[in-house]
Formats: structure tokens, C-alpha cells, sequence
């Protein structure tokens, strides 16, 4: 009762590059272990056993922007937290994405003053925007799976 | 109110005039800024206030005068007394002699009162911003300070806005 049994001789696939790149890009994100706000509560419970956010290949936080590949903003930035976090955004090794995750890191939220970014846009470029305040565990994982589809729709000549 | 706390107020009253008011429970000495550092190093040395709890401030403009008062809670281990004294400032360049000679713990506090309501502190060791970036302008808790906001973005408008909002580049 193995694998071959069932789907038979697989033999060769073909496929093309950018494809096999593209899935193995999605299937191991390592996002950056950080949290500034309330949002970063809901990013745990998103990665912990309930919602399981590890059966999309994203259970793997790395403590150091040199080994990550997706930054997750989860919370309000400051404008003395700015500067931080574009070091660590320019510290991740290419390719590299961002999710803005909640309000605040997506346009400021409720903290419309002269304290907060109003969004995080402003400092890093963004893939994906997640509403929400703070977007529930199924918000983050919908926002994560899209970005997984704009990877997938990568092309090499995009690569660099 | 203890009765080593009574004593101690009586006491206060008549070497550096203190007014005291007592709300809640909690006893608040009002100072006026030249006694200073001779009223906390007395509740130090002769009162066992041996512990700075906080240093803040408070900003009533507009609706008062003086402006701000600032705000020190001090702790007595002995006697297990909490003593609030206030010392009420004008709003032209407030200064305060530091205590930070007397409570090395009050260094930060001052900072942080320096950095948010601009009450500068003469004689302190290190008079940085230690809340806000140290390239700030302006002092943010007071209440004539801007807020600070930025449009909100609706259909209406969204692409208008758009246009000169900064963007930042990989």
C-alpha cells in the first residue's frame, strides 16, 4: 500500500521551472519571528494547534531576518519602531514579501495621530493587506494563502 | 492618614510651608519649587522616604494657572507610607532644580517628564529624550500640542490621496 500503488508508475513529470520554484517558495515560507501589537496574539493562535497554520508550510518563525522570507507586521508601527523595522526588512536575504496584518500596520487604524505610521507602506513595500482589528486566526491564514498565490503567479523573468 | 504620616505633615507645614490635602487616602503635599531640594532631602534623611516611585506631570492648560504641575510620589519602607507632593509650574520655560542627587532613581523620570511635557530639569546628568526619537520637535503630553492627523481614505477620495501619500521602494 504504497504511493506507486495508487497513482501507478509516475515515471517523469514535466513541468517548468518557474512552477517548481514558485511551489517549493510557498510550501516553505519561513516568516520572521516578531510581533508589535495585539495582532501578534492572533498570529500565535493562527500557527498553533487550532488553526494550524504549519499544514501550509508557514509553522517555521525565524528568530533572524537572514533566514526569513515573509515578514508578517502584526501591530501598530511607531515612527521611532519605523527605522527598526526597515533594517530588518532590508537584513531578509531576496525573494522577500510582506504582509501588513491588522489595521494599524495596513493605514494606521484607530491611532490616527502623530505617533503611529499610518501604514506600514510608508517604510516596506507590501504584498498582501489583512483587515481586521486584529484579523482573526482564518483572516491571517486567507491573507497568507493569497499571497501564496501571488508567488505562484511569479514569473522568472520577475526573479532578478 | 498614620499618625508618624500627621506628624511628618506638620512638621512639613512648618519648615518649607507645604499645603496638604488628603483625597482618597492619599496624602498630597503642595510644594513650591524653591524648597525643592531641601523639602526631599529632609523627607529622605529625616522621614526614612527612602524610595522615588514616580516622577510625572500633569498639564491643565488651559483651564489653570500655573500650567503644569509636577507630580513626585515618594515611599517610606519604615513606616510604610506613600507621600504625594506636587509642585505647580508656570508655562514660560518651566524649569526644576533635579533630585536626581538625592534619588538617583528620579534620572530616567525626569527624562521622561523633559521629553513629553518640556519641563527641563537644571542639573541633570543627562537631560536626553528617552520616550520619543531623538530627533523630535516639540514636547508631545502638552495639551497645546498638535495631534497630528492624516486624511482618511474613502471611495470618494481614495485616488486624490493616493497621489501624494509616500510609498515606500524595495
Amino acid at each position: 500500500m504504497g504511493l506507486e500503488e495508487k497513482t501507478g508508475n509516475m515515471g517523469v513529470v514535466t513541468t517548468t521551472l518557474e512552477t517548481v520554484v514558485n511551489w517549493s517558495r510557498t510550501n516553505s515560507m519561513w516568516p520572521l519571528l516578531f510581533g508589535l501589537a495585539c495582532c501578534a496574539i492572533e498570529m500565535m493562535g493562527a500557527q498553533a494547534s487550532n488553526y494550524d497554520l504549519s499544514r501550509f508550510g508557514m509553522e517555521l518563525n525565524r528568530a533572524s531576518p537572514r533566514q526569513s522570507d515573509l515578514m508578517i507586521v502584526a501591530g501598530r508601527v511607531s515612527r521611532k519602531m519605523a527605522p527598526v523595522l526597515r533594517q530588518l526588512y532590508d537584513q531578509m536575504p531576496d525573494p522577500k514579501w510582506v504582509l501588513a496584518m491588522g489595521d494599524c500596520a495596513s493605514c494606521g487604524g484607530v491611532f490616527n495621530n502623530y505617533a503611529i505610521v499610518q501604514g506600514v507602506d510608508e517604510v516596506v513595500p507590501v504584498d498582501v493587506y489583512v483587515s481586521g482589528c486584529p484579523p482573526r486566526p482564518e483572516g491571517l491564514i486567507h491573507g497568507i494563502l493569497t499571497l501564496h498565490e501571488k508567488v505562484k503567479k511569479e514569473k522568472i523573468t520577475h526573479w532578478a | 492618614m498614620s499618625e508618624t504620616l500627621e506628624q511628618i505633615v506638620k512638621d512639613m507645614k512648618e519648615r518649607f510651608a507645604v499645603e496638604s490635602s488628603v483625597y482618597a487616602g492619599d496624602t498630597t503635599l503642595l510644594l513650591s519649587p524653591e524648597y525643592l531640594q531641601a523639602a526631599f532631602q529632609t523627607l529622605r534623611d529625616e522621614y526614612h522616604f527612602n524610595m522615588i516611585v514616580d516622577v510625572t506631570a500633569v498639564d491643565y492648560w488651559p483651564q489653570q494657572e500655573p500650567r503644569f504641575h509636577v507630580v513626585y510620589h515618594i515611599y517610606s519602607m519604615l513606616n510604610n507610607d506613600i507621600l504625594r507632593v506636587r509642585v505647580p509650574l508656570n508655562g514660560n520655560g518651566p524649569h526644576l532644580p533635579t533630585i536626581e542627587k538625592i534619588y538617583p532613581g528620579a534620572n530616567w523620570k525626569e527624562r521622561e517628564v523633559w521629553d513629553l511635557f518640556g519641563i527641563t530639569f537644571d542639573g541633570h546628568s543627562d537631560l536626553r529624550r528617552i520616550v520619543m526619537p531623538y530627533d523630535w520637535q516639540g514636547h508631545p503630553l502638552r495639551k497645546d500640542y498638535p495631534l497630528g492627523y492624516e486624511e482618511v481614505q474613502f471611495t470618494f477620495n481614495a485616488a486624490e490621496i493616493d497621489k501624494r501619500k509616500p510609498y515606500a521602494k524595495d
